[in-house]
C-alpha cells in the first residue's frame, strides 16, 4: 500500500513538473489577452515580422558556427590526447575539464572583462603596445558571443569523441595496421569514421547549447542590439509583457531540438556501431615525433583562452577596488569577497537561497527518478514508455522555455507558486531531472532483479529486499544522481532569470544584475565563489564516488 | 620464404611484472599451420602480438626468412610485415560494406580498381559470402562475419597469417564446421599459418605442429600424435586429451614410488634416482579386474587393488574414479559391458608399455 502511495506521490509530482507547464505553453500561445477564443494570431506575428525573424536567424548562425567550431577543435584535441604521445595528456584533460565545468555565462563576464571595445585588458595591451588608436578586440558582437560559446562547447564533443576512442577496441585499429595502413590513413579511413557517431553527436549538442544558451548572449548581444531567440523571449518579458507571443515563438525551439536528437538517432541507420570488444589489448599510441611539443602548444591554445586568461581576469578583478585601475599594487584588497560574504545582505541571502533550492531541487528529482525508474524498469506499472516520455521530456526543452511554461502555469490560481522559492526549487529539478532519471535507469538496468529476488527467497519481504540489497547497491548511483542535479542547480541562469523576485535571487541572478549594473567586482566576486563551491563539490564527490561525474553519460 | 624463426623472446608488461613470455624458442617451417595452445594468461597472445609488430620485445628477436622484424632495438611496424591477421572479436570495421572491409588492404596496396572488384568477388565467392556484399557488419550473424574476416585477411595474399582464437566466439556446431574450413584454406594456399587456441580439438584438427605454452614458456613442440603419445611434461600430459598423473620419486631409471605402489614404464628418463617425478597413464589403457576369484588380488609392480568411488555410464563406455592407497583418484574407461558397484575393490593394470614418466 505504502508503495502504490509514494508511486502516486510521483504521478502528481510529474504532473506539475512537466505535463502542466508543457500543456500551459502551449495554451498560452494560443491565447490572445482580452479575447475569449483561441486562435494562431501569435504565430502569425511571431514568424511573420522581420524584427521576430531576424533574431532567428541570427541564432541559427550562432548555432551553427559554435557547433563548428566547438566539432573542429573538440575532434582534434580528443585523438590528440587519445590515440598520440602528445606529452602532458592528463594535465591537458584537467584543463577541459575545468572549462567544462565553467558555465559560458561566467566565462561572457570574463572576456567582457578581457576583451571589451575600450577597457578590455586585451585591447589595452595591444594599445600600449602598437599605439594604435582602438584596440582590435570587441567581444560585444555575434563573432565575439560565438567565440565564447565556442570555447565552453568544446568540452562536449572532446568527451564524446575521447570516450569512443576510448571505447573503440584496438583490433579495429589493429586490423586495418596489420592490411598495411599507415598511421595517418588509418585514422582517416578507420578512428574518425567509427567515432563519426559521437562527432555528431558532439555537433548536435553544441548546437542546441548554443540555440538555447541564455547567459552569454544575454551579456554579449543585447548591448551590441543584436538579438538571438532567447533574448528575443526576454524582451517580451520586458515592459510591455508579451507572454502570449513569447509561449508561440518558443514552440519552434522545441521542434527544432526534438528532431535534432531525432535526426541523431537515425542517422547512425544501418551502419549500426556495436562492436565486440576485448579486454586486456593494448593499444599503440601514434607517436608524434618531433611534433609532440608543438602538438602540446596546440592543444594549450583552447585551455588557454577558456580557463587561464578568463579566470586571471575574474580573480584580479575581485581582488581589484576598481578593475579599471588595473591589478597594481595599492589597487588590491580582499574587500570584495568580505562584501560579499559578510556585509551585503543580498549576497548573503542569494549564496544561501542557491544551496538550498538546490539541495530541495536535487532531492526532489533524484526522489522522483528512483521511484520512477523502479516502477519502469521492473515493469510494475503499466505504460512505462510514456512514464519514461514523461521524465525524459525537459531534456528537449531549454531552460529558458521551461521558465515561459512555468509562469505561465504557476503565475496565477489554483497554484499561484510565482514569487516563492518552490516555483524555483521546482523548475531546477524539472530541468535536471531527465539527468536523474537516466542515470538510475542505466543503474538500474545493470543491476539484476535476481538479487532482489535471491533476497525474496531467503525469505525477505518486498520492502525488505529492497532496501537491504537494492538500495545500498544503488547507493553510489544515487548519489551521482543527486550531485548531477544538485551542481548544474547551483549554476542555472537561463530558467531563474525569468521566475526570481528580490526575495527569492539565488547566486546567478544577482550576476545578472550586477553585471547590468556594471558592477563588474561583484560579478568576478561571485563568479570565483560560484566556481570555489562547485570544485570543492567536484572534488569531495571524485573522492566519494572515485570516478568522474562529469565523463558519465546524460 | 616464410619460414619464422623467434629466438629468446622476453615480454613483460608491468617494470617489475611477471614475464607475459619466457625465453620463447619456435621455428614455423614455410607453409606450415602451426598452433600455440595453451590455457588463458600462458603468453600465447602476447606471442602472437610479438609476432604481428603491435608490442616491442624485451629480449630476443623475431626473423621471417632473411629480414629481422623484432629485436628489443626495434620493431617493423604491422604495416610492413606483410601478415595478416584474423581477431578474436573479427574487427569487421562496422562502418564499411562487407565488399568494403575486404577490399580494404587491396586498396592500401594500391591494386588497380578492376582487380580489387574481380579479387575480392573472388575470395567471397571462396567464402561463400558473394551474395552478401553490399551488407554491413551489423546484419550478419557471428559465423558470416567470421567469414568476412578471412576473406579480408586472405585476399591480400599475406606471406603469413596469424589466426587469435578466430572461433571462439561461435558456436560450437559452426566451430567445429570451420576448423575443417580454415585447414582446407591452408591446403589450398600454402599460407604460413600461426594459430592461438585455448582449444586442443581445434589445435589438433587445423595444425601440423602444436607449440604448448604455460607460464610463458613454450613446453613441447610437436605434431599432434607426438604431443599426445609423448607428453615431455605433466603439463603438456594433462592439457591434451585426459591423462591420470600420479606423483611419486624416482627409484630407478624407469621405476617411480607412489605411495602404496610401484610403477615402471618402457623408458627411462635422464633424472637423479630420488627425484620428484611423475607417472602418465591414460584413462582407457589402465585395465580393470575383480578382485575376489583373482588369486594375486595384492599390490606388485603396476598393479594396485583400489575402491571404486564414482561410476558413469556414458553410453559407449563407463568412466570410472577410483581411490587407491595413499589417496589418489584415478580415472579408468572400460567397454559399457564390465560393471563394478560403486564401493567394491577392483586390481588396476598399468601396462607398461603405456606408462611414461616426465618431469614433475
Amino acid at each position: 500500500m505504502a508503495s502504490k502511495l509514494i508511486f502516486v506521490l510521483a504521478l502528481a509530482a510529474l504532473a506539475i513538473m512537466v505535463v502542466l507547464p508543457l500543456g500551459w505553453l502551449f495554451y498560452t500561445s494560443l491565447q490572445i489577452p482580452d479575447a475569449a477564443q483561441l486562435s494562431f494570431a501569435n504565430y502569425v506575428e511571431a514568424f511573420t515580422k522581420s524584427i521576430y525573424l531576424g533574431p532567428i536567424g541570427n541564432s541559427l548562425i550562432v548555432a551553427t558556427c559554435v557547433a563548428t567550431i566547438a566539432v573542429a577543435v573538440g575532434t582534434p584535441l580528443a585523438w590528440l590526447l587519445a590515440r598520440t604521445d602528445v606529452p602532458g595528456r592528463g594535465a591537458l584533460r584537467a584543463l577541459i575539464v575545468a572549462a567544462f565545468v565553467t558555465p559560458s555565462f561566467l566565462g561572457a563576464q570574463a572576456w567582457m572583462l578581457l576583451a571589451a571595445p575600450n577597457s578590455g585588458w586585451l585591447n589595452k595591451i595591444w594599445v600600449a603596445l602598437t599605439h594604435a588608436e582602438h584596440g582590435p578586440l570587441n567581444i560585444y558582437s555575434l563573432a565575439g558571443a560565438i567565440f565564447v560559446m565556442a570555447l565552453y562547447n568544446i568540452p562536449y564533443t572532446f568527451t564524446f569523441v575521447y570516450g569512443a576512442l576510448e571505447l573503440m577496441p584496438a583490433e579495429m585499429e589493429n586490423a586495418a595496421s596489420i592490411l598495411g595502413a599507415r598511421s595517418l590513413r588509418r585514422t582517416l579511413s578507420i578512428t574518425l569514421p567509427l567515432a563519426l557517431p559521437a562527432i555528431i553527436a558532439g555537433f548536435i549538442m553544441s548546437f542546441l547549447e548554443a540555440l538555447a544558451e541564455f547567459g552569454t548572449p544575454a551579456f554579449l548581444l543585447i548591448p551590441a542590439r543584436q538579438q538571438v531567440v532567447t533574448t528575443q523571449l526576454y524582451l517580451f518579458f520586458q515592459f510591455p509583457q508579451r507572454i502570449e507571443l513569447a509561449a508561440a515563438y518558443a514552440m519552434p525551439l522545441i521542434l527544432v531540438t526534438a528532431l535534432l536528437l531525432f535526426l541523431q538517432r537515425r542517422l547512425i541507420g544501418r551502419r549500426r556501431f556495436t562492436m565486440i570488444g576485448t579486454k586486456g589489448e593494448r593499444r599503440r599510441l601514434t607517436p608524434l615525433g618531433r611534433w609532440r611539443w608543438a602538438a602540446l602548444g596546440a592543444a594549450l591554445i583552447p585551455s588557454l583562452v577558456a580557463v587561464f586568461l578568463p579566470y586571471t581576469a575574474l580573480l584580479l578583478t575581485s581582488l581589484s577596488r576598481a578593475w579599471g585601475l588595473g591589478p597594481v599594487p595599492g589597487n588590491l584588497t580582499f574587500y570584495w569577497y568580505r562584501w560579499a560574504l559578510v556585509d551585503n545582505a543580498t549576497t548573503q541571502s542569494a549564496i544561501v537561497h542557491s544551496f538550498t533550492y538546490g539541495f530541495a531541487a536535487a532531492t526532489i528529482a533524484l526522489a522522483i527518478a528512483v521511484t520512477i525508474a523502479f516502477a519502469v524498469t521492473r515493469k510494475l506499472v503499466p505504460a512505462g514508455e510514456l512514464l519514461t516520455f514523461i521524465c525524459m521530456a525537459p531534456f528537449v526543452v531549454p531552460g529558458i522555455i521551461l521558465a515561459i511554461g512555468f509562469y505561465s502555469a504557476y503565475s496565477h490560481k489554483p497554484l499561484l507558486l510565482y514569487g516563492t522559492a518552490w516555483i524555483l526549487i521546482i523548475a531546477f529539478a524539472t530541468r535536471f531531472l531527465p539527468i536523474a532519471y537516466s542515470n538510475m535507469t542505466s543503474a538500474l538496468q545493470t543491476l539484476s532483479v535476481d538479487l532482489e529476488n535471491a533476497a525474496r527467497t531467503l525469505g525477505a519481504g518486498r520492502v525488505r529486499s529492497l532496501f537491504t540489497v537494492t538500495v545500498p547497491l544503488l547507493r553510489s548511483a544515487m548519489l551521482s544522481g543527486w550531485l548531477l542535479v544538485f551542481i548544474p542547480a547551483l549554476r542555472e541562469l537561463s530558467c531563474a532569470i525569468f521566475l526570481f523576485t528580490p526575495r527569492t535571487a539565488v547566486m546567478t541572478t544577482v550576476i545578472f544584475d550586477f553585471s547590468d549594473a556594471g558592477n563588474f567586482e561583484a560579478v568576478a566576486t561571485m563568479g570565483i565563489l560560484i566556481m570555489a563551491i562547485t570544485l570543492a563539490i567536484v572534488g569531495v564527490s571524485y573522492r566519494l564516488l572515485g570516478r568522474s561525474l562529469v565523463e558519465q553519460p546524460a | 620464404m616464410a619460414r619464422i624463426v623467434i629466438e629468446r623472446l622476453r615480454k613483460r608488461f608491468a617494470q617489475t611484472g611477471p614475464l607475459a613470455v619466457d625465453s620463447v624458442d619456435l621455428t614455423v617451417a614455410d607453409g606450415e599451420v602451426m598452433a600455440l595452445l595453451g590455457p588463458s594468461g600462458c603468453g600465447k597472445t602476447t606471442t602472437l602480438s610479438l609476432l604481428a609488430g603491435f608490442l616491442r620485445p624485451d629480449e630476443g628477436e623475431i626473423r621471417v626468412g632473411e629480414r629481422l622484424l623484432s629485436s628489443p632495438a626495434g620493431v617493423v611496424p604491422p604495416e610492413d610485415r606483410h601478415m595478416s591477421m584474423i581477431f578474436q572479436s573479427y574487427a569487421i570495421w562496422p562502418h564499411k560494406t562487407v565488399f568494403e572491409n575486404v577490399a580494404y588492404g587491396l586498396h592500401v596496396r594500391r591494386v588497380p580498381r578492376r582487380e580489387i572488384v574481380s579479387r575480392v568477388e573472388e575470395v567471397l565467392d571462396a567464402v561463400q559470402m558473394k551474395h552478401l556484399a553490399q551488407r554491413y557488419p551489423a546484419e550478419l550473424s557471428g559465423g558470416q562475419q567470421q567469414r568476412v574476416a578471412l576473406a579480408r585477411a586472405i585476399v591480400v595474399r599475406p606471406d603469413i597469417l596469424l589466426l587469435d582464437e578466430p572461433l571462439s566466439n561461435l558456436d560450437a556446431n559452426l566451430r567445429e564446421q570451420m576448423r575443417f574450413e580454415i585447414r582446407r584454406l591452408h591446403d589450398a594456399t600454402g599460407i604460413t599459418m600461426v594459430y592461438v587456441t585455448h582449444d586442443q580439438a581445434e589445435a589438433m584438427v587445423t595444425a601440423d605442429r602444436i607449440a604448448i605454452m604455460n607460464g610463458g614458456r613454450v613446453e613441447q613442440v610437436g605434431t599432434p600424435a607426438e604431443i599426445y603419445e609423448r607428453p615431455r611434461t605433466a603439463f603438456a600430459a594433462s592439457f591434451i586429451g585426459r591423462m591420470n598423473v600420479l606423483e611419486g620419486t624416482l627409484v630407478g631409471v624407469d621405476t617411480v614410488a607412489c605411495s602404496g605402489f610401484v610403477v615402471r614404464a618402457a623408458a627411462g628418463v635422464s633424472l637423479d634416482t630420488g627425484a620428484k617425478a611423475v607417472v602418465c597413464i591414460r584413462p582407457q589403457h589402465i585395465v580393470l579386474g575383480s578382485v575376489n576369484g583373482t588369486p594375486s588380488a595384492a599390490s606388485a609392480t603396476n598393479r594396485v587393488v583400489g575402491r571404486i568411488t564414482r561410476q558413469t555410464y556414458l553410453g559407449e563406455i563407463r568412466d570410472y574414479l577410483i581411490e587407491v592407497p595413499g589417496g589418489m583418484q584415478l580415472r579408468a574407461v572400460t567397454s559399457p559391458s564390465l560393471q563394478h558397484e560403486i564401493g567394491s575393490e577392483v586390481t588396476l593394470e598399468l601396462p607398461i608399455e603405456h606408462c611414461r614418466i616426465v618431469e614433475l
